[in-house]
This record gives C-alpha cells, sequence and structure tokens, in this order.
C-alpha cells in the first residue's frame, strides 16, 4: 500500500486538488494499483499547489502542481515508486524553500492527517497539554512569559502578561477567544493551521484554559473561510469524543469546552472588542477601553483573547521550554513568525523563520521576485492597516522595532508584492476606501474621517489645489491617528502616509480621465 | 461593496417563514448571543433573511425588533432579499490587486451582465466584492457557492463559468 497524499487546504483545492485526488484514485483502480490517500494539510508551498506527495523507502517526494490532467503521464512515470517526472521535486523537505524554513508553529501542517489523533500524537501533539495537565497555573504562564511570545495577530503584546491579568482576576467563570477572523489582505497562515493542524489550535486554547482558569472557549472564524470552519467543527468533534474536550479531560480535574462562532463578513470584528460585541450576538461596535477585555471581556467575564497563531504556539512553549522558543528571533521580537507571500509574487506561500529574516530574503530568496517578472516596486506589510514600503527599503530585518522605525508593522506576517504597474495613490485611496466600507461607525475620525480622506485623495489626483490637499490630507491622518478608538481608523494612515512620503511622484501626475473614477 | 439595505417594497417571504425562523430560535435555545448563528441558519434555509421573520426573532430571544435589525444590517454577508442560483465572489483586496483583480471584476461585471451588489436579470448570477479570502499567494481569488478558486484570470474565469454551465445542463 503506498500513502499518496494531496492537500484538502482551500488553496490547494481552489487549484484543483479534489480533482486531482478523484483522478489519482480512478487511475489507481484501473491499474490495480494499491494505494491510501491522505488528504493533509498544505506544506505552504502554495505556487507547487496542488501539491502531491508520495511515501517511498527514502522519505515523502513531491510533484507539483498537478492538474488532473498530468494524472495518466504521473502513473506512466511510476511516480508511485517516486519516477521521475517534469513535476518532480524530490525529497519534499529537502526542497530548499521548505527546508531553510524554522518550523515550529506549522511543524506538523501539511505532514499529517490533520483529524488524526494517532498522528497528532506521533509527532509531538498533546505533549504540551499532558505537562500543563500536571503543573501549577502560574507556572505555565511564566514558561510562557520565558518565550516572549507576542500577540501573533499583529498588535504584539506580550501573551503571558495578558494572560497573568486573566489568572490574577477572580471570577466565577472566564473565558478563552480565539481571533480567527483573519481578515486581512495577504494574510492566510490562521486559516492554513485550522485547516491543516487544527488540533494544535485545540490545544493551545486548552492550555490557555488550564493557565488562566477559564473552563470554556469560543473561536470566531470568519465566513470567508468555510473550509477552515467545516476542518475545525469537525476536530472539535474528534477530541470531544476522545476526552481531550469537555468534562475532566484525560481523567485530570479539568474541564474545557470550546465553541465555533462564525462571522458574518465584517472586517471590523477582527478587533478585538468588536469580535466580544459580535460573540454576544451583537453589532460589531468597538469598545471603550477601559476596561480590558482580561477583566471585563466576553459577557463581561474576564477574557483571554489570542490570535489562531498565538495560542497555536503554546503547545511547543510548553513541550520544550519557554527558553527553546525564545531562543529564536531577536531583540524583543522572540520566536518565529509564519511570513506569507502574497500578492505579485512567484512563489507564493507560507514561510516560518525566526525574527530577524529580511524582508529582500523574503522575497527574493523565497519568493522569486514578482510572478510578473517586473521589478518590485511597493510591498504592504502587516496587512492593509500596514506600510507600503518601496524597493529600497527591503533590507530591514523582519522584526516588531526595526518596522516601527521604519514606521511600518510586521503585523500578522502578511507580505504583499506590487511590481511597477502599480500607482501608489490609487492605493492609498483604497486604503480609506476600504476604512469607509470596514468601519463600525462608533467614533467620528473614523466614521468621517475615511469618507473625507477619500475625497481628499480624489482632488489630489485630478489635481485640484493639490498643495494644499496634500497638506489636508496629512492633517486629516494625524486626526485619524490620534483620535479613532481602535486601530482601524487609527492605523489607516499609516498606509496612505507611507504612499504619500515614499513615492510622492504618484501624487502628483498630469490628472487623467478616469481618475476620479 | 454596499451593506444590505431594507427593501423599498417588501420581499415576499417564502412560505413557512415565520415558523422557520421560530423553529431556528427555539434550536439555539433562544439565546440572543447566538443571533449571528440564527441569522445564518435562517438565510441558510431561506435563501435570505426575509423581513418578516424580524418580530419573530425578536420575540424569541427577548430582544426589541430595532436590536435585531440593527444586527442584521450590520454585516456584510446577510440579505434581505433573494440572491442568484450562483453567489460569485471576487476578491477586490491589495493582494487580488496587486494581480489586477480590478480587471478581471470589470469583465465579470460583462460576462455574468450585472453590477457589483447585485443579481444578473436572469437570475443566475448574484455578484458581490469581498475583501480577501485568504489566498493571496494564488491571486486573484474568487468564490463561487463556497468553493475557492486561485490565479483568475480572465480566461479561467470563462472556463469556470463555462463549467457551471454545463453541470446545469447536465
Amino acid at each position: 500500500m503506498t500513502k499518496v497524499f494531496i492537500p484538502r487546504d482551500a488553496a490547494a483545492l481552489s487549484m484543483g486538488a479534489d480533482a486531482v485526488a478523484k483522478a489519482i484514485a480512478a487511475e489507481a483502480k484501473k491499474r490495480k494499483k494499491n494505494i491510501e490517500l491522505v488528504r493533509n494539510g498544505s506544506r505552504g508551498m502554495l505556487f507547487l499547489e496542488p501539491l502531491v506527495e508520495v511515501e517511498t523507502e527514502g522519505g515523502r517526494v513531491a510533484y507539483g502542481p498537478v492538474s488532473a490532467a498530468d494524472v495518466a503521464d504521473l502513473f506512466k512515470a511510476d511516480f508511485l515508486a517516486g519516477g521521475k517526472h517534469k513535476l518532480f521535486h524530490g525529497l519534499t523537505e529537502e526542497i530548499p524553500y521548505f527546508k531553510k524554513q524554522e518550523r515550529l508553529t506549522f511543524a506538523r501542517c501539511g505532514i499529517i492527517d490533520p483529524l488524526s489523533i494517532e498522528e497528532y500524537r506521533a509527532h509531538g501533539g498533546f505533549e504540551g497539554l499532558s505537562k500543563a495537565l500536571a503543573m501549577d497555573p502560574g507556572d505555565i504562564v511564566a514558561e510562557v512569559t520565558t518565550s516572549g511570545l507576542r500577540g501573533r495577530g499583529g498588535a504584539g503584546f506580550p501573551t503571558g502578561i495578558k494572560w497573568k491579568t486573566v489568572l490574577d482576576t477572580e471570577a466565577e467563570q472566564k473565558y478563552i477567544c480565539c481571533n480567527a477572523d483573519e481578515g486581512d489582505s495577504g494574510t492566510f497562515a490562521d486559516r492554513m493551521l485550522m485547516e491543516g493542524d487544527p488540533f494544535c489550535l485545540i490545544e493551545g486554547t486548552i492550555i490557555a484554559g488550564i493557565a488562566v482558569g477559564a473552563t470554556k472557549g469560543y473561536i470566531y472564524i470568519r465566513s470567508e473561510y468555510p473550509h477552515a470552519v467545516a476542518t475545525f467543527r469537525e476536530a472539535i468533534r474528534v477530541l470531544t469524543e476522545a476526552n481531550w474536550l469537555g468534562r475532566t479531560i484525560q481523567g485530570s480535574a479539568y474541564d474545557f469546552e470550546l465553541f465555533v462562532r462564525v462571522g458574518a463578513g465584517a472586517y471590523i470584528c477582527g478587533e478585538e472588542t468588536s469580535m466580544l460585541d459580535s460573540l454576544e450576538g451583537k453589532r460589531g461596535l468597538v469598545r471603550y477601553k477601559p476596561p480590558l477585555p482580561a477583566i471585563e471581556g466576553l459577557f463581561g467575564k474576564p477574557t483571554v483573547i489570542n490570535n489562531v497563531l498565538s495560542l497555536a504556539s503554546v503547545p511547543i512553549i510548553i513541550a520544550k521550554g519557554g527558553e527553546y522558543y525564545r531562543d529564536f528571533g531577536v531583540g524583543k521580537s522572540r520566536g518565529t513568525l509564519a511570513f506569507q507571500l502574497a500578492g505579485n509574487i512567484k512563489q507564493g506561500g507560507l514561510v516560518e523563520k525566526a525574527f530577524g529574516v529580511t524582508a529582500r530574503e523574503l522575497i527574493e530568496d523565497f519568493g522569486g521576485g514578482t510572478l510578473s517578472g517586473r521589478p518590485v516596486r511597493a510591498v504592504q506589510f502587516g496587512g492593509p492597516l500596514g506600510a507600503y514600503l518601496p524597493e529600497s527599503k527591503l533590507d530591514t530585518q523582519m522584526d516588531y522595532e526595526a518596522f516601527i522605525k521604519e514606521e511600518a508593522m510586521v503585523g500578522h506576517g502578511g507580505v504583499v508584492v506590487f511590481d511597477d504597474t502599480v500607482d501608489m495613490a490609487k492605493q492609498a485611496r483604497f486604503a480609506m476606501e476600504f476604512c469607509v466600507i470596514e468601519s463600525c461607525g462608533k467614533c467620528t475620525p473614523c466614521r468621517i474621517g475615511s469618507v473625507r480622506g477619500v475625497e481628499v485623495i480624489d482632488r489630489i489626483i485630478a489635481n485640484e489645489n493639490r498643495a494644499e490637499n496634500i497638506e489636508l490630507l496629512k492633517d486629516l491622518c494625524v486626526t485619524m491617528t490620534d483620535g479613532s478608538l481602535c486601530a482601524m481608523g487609527g492605523l489607516t494612515p499609516m498606509p496612505v502616509m507611507s504612499a504619500l512620503n515614499h513615492f510622492p511622484d504618484d501624487f502628483n501626475r498630469p490628472a487623467r480621465a478616469e481618475a476620479a473614477e | 461593496m454596499s451593506r444590505p439595505t431594507t427593501p423599498k417594497v417588501a420581499v415576499a417571504a417564502p412560505p413557512g417563514s415565520e415558523e422557520k425562523a421560530r423553529a431556528i430560535c427555539e434550536a439555539h435555545g433562544g439565546r440572543p448571543d447566538e443571533l449571528l448563528e440564527i441569522f445564518h441558519a435562517v438565510q441558510a434555509e431561506l435563501g435570505f433573511v426575509p423581513e418578516q421573520t424580524l418580530p419573530v426573532i425578536a420575540d424569541a430571544l427577548n430582544l426589541t425588533r430595532a436590536e435585531v435589525y440593527g444586527v442584521l444590517s450590520f454585516y456584510h454577508d446577510f440579505r434581505s432579499a433573494p440572491a442568484g442560483r450562483h453567489i460569485v465572489k471576487m476578491c477586490r483586496a491589495e493582494a487580488c490587486q496587486a494581480m489586477h483583480t480590478e480587471e478581471v471584476c470589470r469583465h465579470a461585471e460583462q460576462r455574468l451582465g450585472t453590477r457589483f451588489g447585485e443579481t444578473s436579470p436572469d437570475g443566475e448570477f448574484t455578484l458581490q466584492a469581498v475583501y480577501c479570502l485568504g489566498n493571496c499567494a494564488l491571486s486573484p481569488a474568487m468564490m463561487i457557492d463556497g468553493d475557492l478558486f486561485g490565479c483568475v484570470d480572465k480566461k479561467r474565469f470563462d472556463a469556470i463559468i463555462a463549467d457551471l454551465d454545463k453541470e446545469a445542463a447536465a
């Protein structure tokens, strides 16, 4: 029986993985070859999806990108024995894109069957939780603090400190809320993990519950991710059946229940307090702080709100110790980040590396430059609220502090590449427009400021009183930055101002007829 | 791109809408915090959230109609009127912009015979803009009725739509 792996990851499916799986099963039957199809997660080399792997004596070998039309040919080349073919890439783990990574959080993603407890355990799964079940809650929090883990959703707040606040706040009920509302363009790491290794996220969430004394958890997944929702619901079912969730987990004194909640297309619900309101069945309006959610969060109770990758990094931190994790990275940015190479890029995908890698290494060495083959002109880091940096800044080290120095942010690790056809005035306009569409409407700088922002940029593009309107735009950006309730209005100026500062020529072109479109 | 709005002329609710909405609320234990889940379920069952169900939902959850309508109108996903037979969501966010999604979007409007936020006159397609489908390494991305597609240029767009037509004919 030969094991053949074909990802069930949504990105792989988007390139026809199901059709490939069907074709391989049919062709194997026809040729009377005995195969076992495993629908794994993605390895993250998305430019090779659908990436078909075959287990051979020497290890797993890769073929990709495979289409259903290639299947008969692959059989002819005896791919089930690792035969050579034009789509052959050799041993998967020797592909430089994969080999050069430091996979901690994504160690199992793409390797195992995402819903097999047996495979999960065979690859180190539940080591962290098994340890945590026997630890003092305070020691778990201390271990996370030692690791230097910071919020992977983008804000970068130290996870250990957040947990300590919830641990120290007394209440009869506390909650863990996992923010899986991954709405930033250029990011897909949360989705990949939820589809490729959901148990890892659940394990981290249970550990968080034990650490702070919470017995209930919610995961808020965006509705744009139907595959992740389905996989995650199934993962909860499997683990509940095996008593890794529910009452007296594995015979311990701990209970933990986990519920899935599906968003409804509002970007703002990725903001933590807006997510809480949405979880309570309300309009996703941002809340004032204080009170901090750690003290008065979901249903008014102390709540840990963490991003998917923050929680998914916890199992390895507890299993191997905070120091092991801390020893990756630079300065105050410890551990690894899942960088997501996106947009106009030849080899897009997920690259988990220790902080400190440069943007250029990611884009050129891993990404292979633009897909169009044209020069890189601008790169947006950290999602729609992050800065656009010019090619000349690509030697910046990827860590939280180095990016702040460039008036930019690492955020959730999204790297969106644009070639030289990009019009940065248009991109600045879009940043404001996006804020118009997605503002929750609670505070004026964001709700009204963004509308005025679009208008002002339109006048700049149309060359109406250009110099005065550029001054007005800068002034508006200061108001939005300083006066908005949350990061939506507060950071929208970041892409706008970075476009204006780094690409002033684009705001100084002769007016075109279609500019006001 | 536009948020759902209350239709000027009340849209007829499918028969039994109120009863179904009530049953869904009961299945969710009448919990007001499950309102989004309830709307998702109503929309899955009826194709949209008819205005006529709002008083029923408000009553079952012990909320005001204003609160229920406020939640419905806040979220882009919920519709107050039926959609076309296929819902085509095109990503117009930055990563897809970098791969010229706007050209594909213009092409989609022509090919499907409808503008964004609207349904084609033959009722076949509702075209929607979305901001990120999490397929940013394989931009431009598109989702049709829950199926995700990557690297969607104009040619591939036409091929995918042609496949839908073929399925319909079969």
